[in-house]
């Protein structure tokens, strides 16, 4: 049985996707691709029943948001990693912030479940296909996406703390 | 006779052979000083100091405290320990409502003070905007000494608490500055 | 035009189970709110009853989010590490480790081998502290309230030495990007060898009240069950998916601080219910007892920081006499240093599992975004499938036995 390096995830993966894949790089010894969104779910699946890559393992979804990339703006990062063969992988996807839509993974992993709703809560992202896509985290009534760089820590309307005592 | 026992002093009085009278207020203080059934209201970090203090080492059982009550509707002390998000604030005037009179509310930890160092969005920056504090514990956690402190101080305020202080237009006008009647 | 009951109300919109099972109008809702003396931490679950068998759960969390995302994108480096503790707080220490850890690899320096064998010592402390609750907790839940004092004494003295090593008990702030803030002093040395040579007597006393114990064996026994593909896919680590089979230690896979180093065991159950679960905590404590007595016998020589001026600060006499320490400090404290761009990922094995720290940096003073992969955010997902069919005591037991701490679920 072969060693899953990071070349030959990387060739697998070009081999079977390599028009979704738009970058890859090795940061601190971690395959990170940026992908087209739309392939996410089949990329999954595929690396999900692969024989060799045995990625069964969904760690991680989070989010981000970078103002500064035009059409780029919100980023969805997923970790997932192969036990068996002890190695991780990286996929990151950018969304518009106009049109945030990304195919939801909770058909594949249940972990996705809440781990969607949570960077729904956060950036806005809409996975589609969600079960229950409303926010986890914080007060249902909440009408913006708090981790959006735009909206400040505090809350405004709070009148204990005096902004210029605490540096703001 | 020379003992180094420290025996608590009675209330002034008149004494007598089997007999002991005094105010109905000092002794009715008296007792619910040393009886006090806290409602543990344990959210977070500050909670599992609170349960040091419940255990052997710092035994709140010795003040009364025997039973924890988590149950409001028989709880004469309301412990709120830990950040209060403004999620949860709704469900804690709901159990402060919950609570006979006469009740107490004793504010454990800076989160439950002031918001803590959690100045965000989402945090309750203090109990106090939505429940009436007696007595508040600073401290990130504090350590058990000083919620027992507060549980002492708490005693003192119930020993000397008037009996006609829950009917008072005072008290009824601090409850309504909170929204409650 | 008279208020419909709330019977009536049901009927006429029946919920939807999520099953798949018609709503029949015998069952009944029970709030297992977010204050209650059973749930260890503040969650709330909306249980839909058929008398006592548990049909379906409908969760809230939520109720202690402090925006520690957020939070963390601006401060400074060695600011957030208070922001860690208060993560899994029952186990502080190990995710002020993992998140020093973290910026340590991200700016590429080597911990020297001291250091590492002292960070193992304090972590491996803090799971014994964070097992001892649950397994205490696991055992008040059944009405067993001697194990609960036994237990805190011991983690008293769990706190005495932490005490020692940075001054605080329950949130430590220990350790320091770089290494560790002071050397062990004589008397750690002390309390560590005391708790080692009496501690495993009074354990294996609190293992007799429960393990053999007839009630708390059918209480536990067969109590939220999980497959361990259910739990693989639920993202479950940690010993909760120990307990299920599945042999997966994040100090094995990708071993971090010398942990190649040490000769353990890890635990795994079969069945993956309450009493595997419970049983796989105590066999950690034995193994991390383990760990400790190795690392305090072969506790190498040398220095207790790595040389990375730009974030560990040089010593107090230092900054009063030379200038270059002077400066060395301000820069640090005012967050003036340079700090490399990239993404990292790195996880260490908390109490409850995988803790994942994903940093982004921009090179700024701050973070540009940090992400904790919380491993109770994770699993407590599977709860609902966990106790369907079950009865409500057993929702309650397995809930504890899960160790479900709301400051890793909200974050």
């Amino acid at each position: 049985m072969e060693l899953v390096t990071n070349e030959y995830l990387l060739e697998r993966l070009n081999s079977q996707f390599g028009d979704a894949i738009i970058s890859a790089e090795l940061p601190y010894n971690l395959l990170t691709l940026v992908i087209d969104p739309s392939r996410i779910l089949d990329m999954l699946k595929w690396l999900h029943t692969d024989e060799i890559l045995k990625f069964r393992f969904l760690t991680d979804i989070c989010g981000s948001h970078f103002p500064d990339l035009k059409d780029n703006e919100l980023c969805v990062i997923y970790h997932v990693q192969s036990m068996e063969n002890n190695v991780r992988l990286r996929l990151k996807a950018f969304l518009p912030i106009s049109k945030p839509e990304i195919s939801s993974v909770e058909s594949l992993y249940s972990s996705a479940n809440w781990m969607e709703r949570e960077t729904y809560d956060f950036y806005g992202v809409i996975f589609t296909g969600h079960p229950n896509l409303k926010r986890i985290l914080n007060v249902d009534e909440m009408d913006y996406f708090p981790l959006r760089k735009e909206y400040p820590l505090e809350d405004g309307t709070r009148t204990d703390k005096e902004d210029q005592y605490f540096g703001r | 006779m020379n003992s180094d026992i420290t025996i608590a002093e009675a209330p002034p009085g008149i004494e007598g052979q089997g007999y002991f009278a005094t105010l109905l207020e000092k002794t009715i203080g008296l007792a619910r000083a040393n009886s006090i059934w806290p409602l543990p209201f344990a959210t977070s970090c500050c909670g599992i100091e609170f349960m040091a203090t419940m255990a052997s080492n710092y035994d709140l059982a010795r003040f009364g405290s025997e039973r924890m009550s988590f149950s409001p509707r028989q709880a004469d002390l309301l412990i709120v320990a830990g950040t209060i998000a403004k999620k949860m604030g709704p469900i804690l005037k709901q159990v402060y409502l919950q609570m006979a009179e006469p009740r107490w509310v004793l504010s454990v930890g800076a989160c439950a003070s002031s918001g803590g160092i959690f100045d965000t969005y989402s945090v309750l920056q203090g109990i106090d905007h939505v429940i009436p504090v007696d007595v508040y514990v600073p401290g990130c956690p504090p350590r058990p000494e000083q919620i027992i402190d507060g549980i002492m101080k708490i005693q003192e305020l119930v020993k000397h608490e008037s009996l006609r202080r829950r009917n008072s237009p005072e008290y009824k006008a601090l409850l309504s500055s909170y929204g409650i009647q | 035009m008279s208020e419909l009951s709330i019977q009536e109300k049901e009927l006429k919109n029946p919920p939807v189970l999520r099953n798949g099972e018609d709503y029949h109008s015998d069952y009944m809702t029970l709030n297992l709110g977010p204050s209650h003396p059973a749930t260890h931490g503040v969650f709330q679950n909306v249980l839909t009853l058929d008398g006592e068998i548990i049909v379906d759960s409908d969760q809230t969390i939520g109720y202690i989010h402090r925006a520690f995302e957020k939070i963390a994108e601006r401060r400074p480096y060695y600011q957030i590490t208070p922001l860690t503790d208060r993560l899994n707080y029952c186990s502080s220490p190990i995710n002020n480790m993992g998140w020093h850890m973290t910026v340590e690899k991200l700016i590429g320096v080597d911990i020297p081998k001291r250091a590492q064998y002292m960070r193992v010592i304090i972590m491996e402390l803090a799971r014994i502290a964070d097992h001892l609750v649950c397994n205490s907790v696991i055992g008040v839940d059944t009405g067993a309230l001697t194990g609960f004092t036994y237990v805190f004494q011991w983690r008293e003295k769990i706190y005495d030495i932490f005490e020692q090593i940075c001054g605080a008990r329950l949130t430590t702030n220990i350790g320091r990007i770089g290494g560790l803030e002071r050397d062990f002093n004589p008397e750690v040395y002390r309390l560590l060898k005391a708790f080692l040579a009496d501690f495993p007597a009074k354990f294996t006393e609190f293992r007799n009240l429960l393990e053999r114990n007839r009630i708390f064996y059918d209480r536990t026994v067969g109590a939220g069950p999980i497959s361990g593909e259910r739990a693989l896919n639920y993202g479950f680590t940690g010993p909760n998916l120990r307990a299920t089979g599945v042999d997966y230690d994040v100090r094995v896979a990708n071993p971090y601080s010398s942990y190649q180093d040490f000769d353990f065991s890890i635990p795994v159950g079969e069945k993956g219910d309450t009493y595997d679960r419970f049983m796989v905590r105590q066999e950690e404590i034995v193994e991390s007892l383990k760990i400790i007595q190795q690392a305090m016998d072969n506790m190498p020589e040398g220095k207790y920081f790595a040389d990375v001026p730009e974030f560990f600060l040089p010593p107090k006499e230092d900054v009063y006499t030379k200038m270059e320490a002077l400066i060395w400090h301000f820069k640090i404290i005012m967050g003036e240093t340079d700090v490399p761009k990239g993404e990292i990922y790195h996880a260490v094995e908390g109490g409850n599992g995988e803790l994942g720290f994903y940093l982004l940096s921009d090179g700024g003073r701050a973070p540009y975004k940090l992400h904790f992969r919380r491993p109770c955010f994770i699993f407590y997902q599977a709860y609902p499938e966990m106790i369907r069919g079950g009865m409500l005591s057993d929702a309650v037991v397995t809930l504890s036995s899960l160790n479900v701490i709301a400051g890793e679920l909200d974050a």
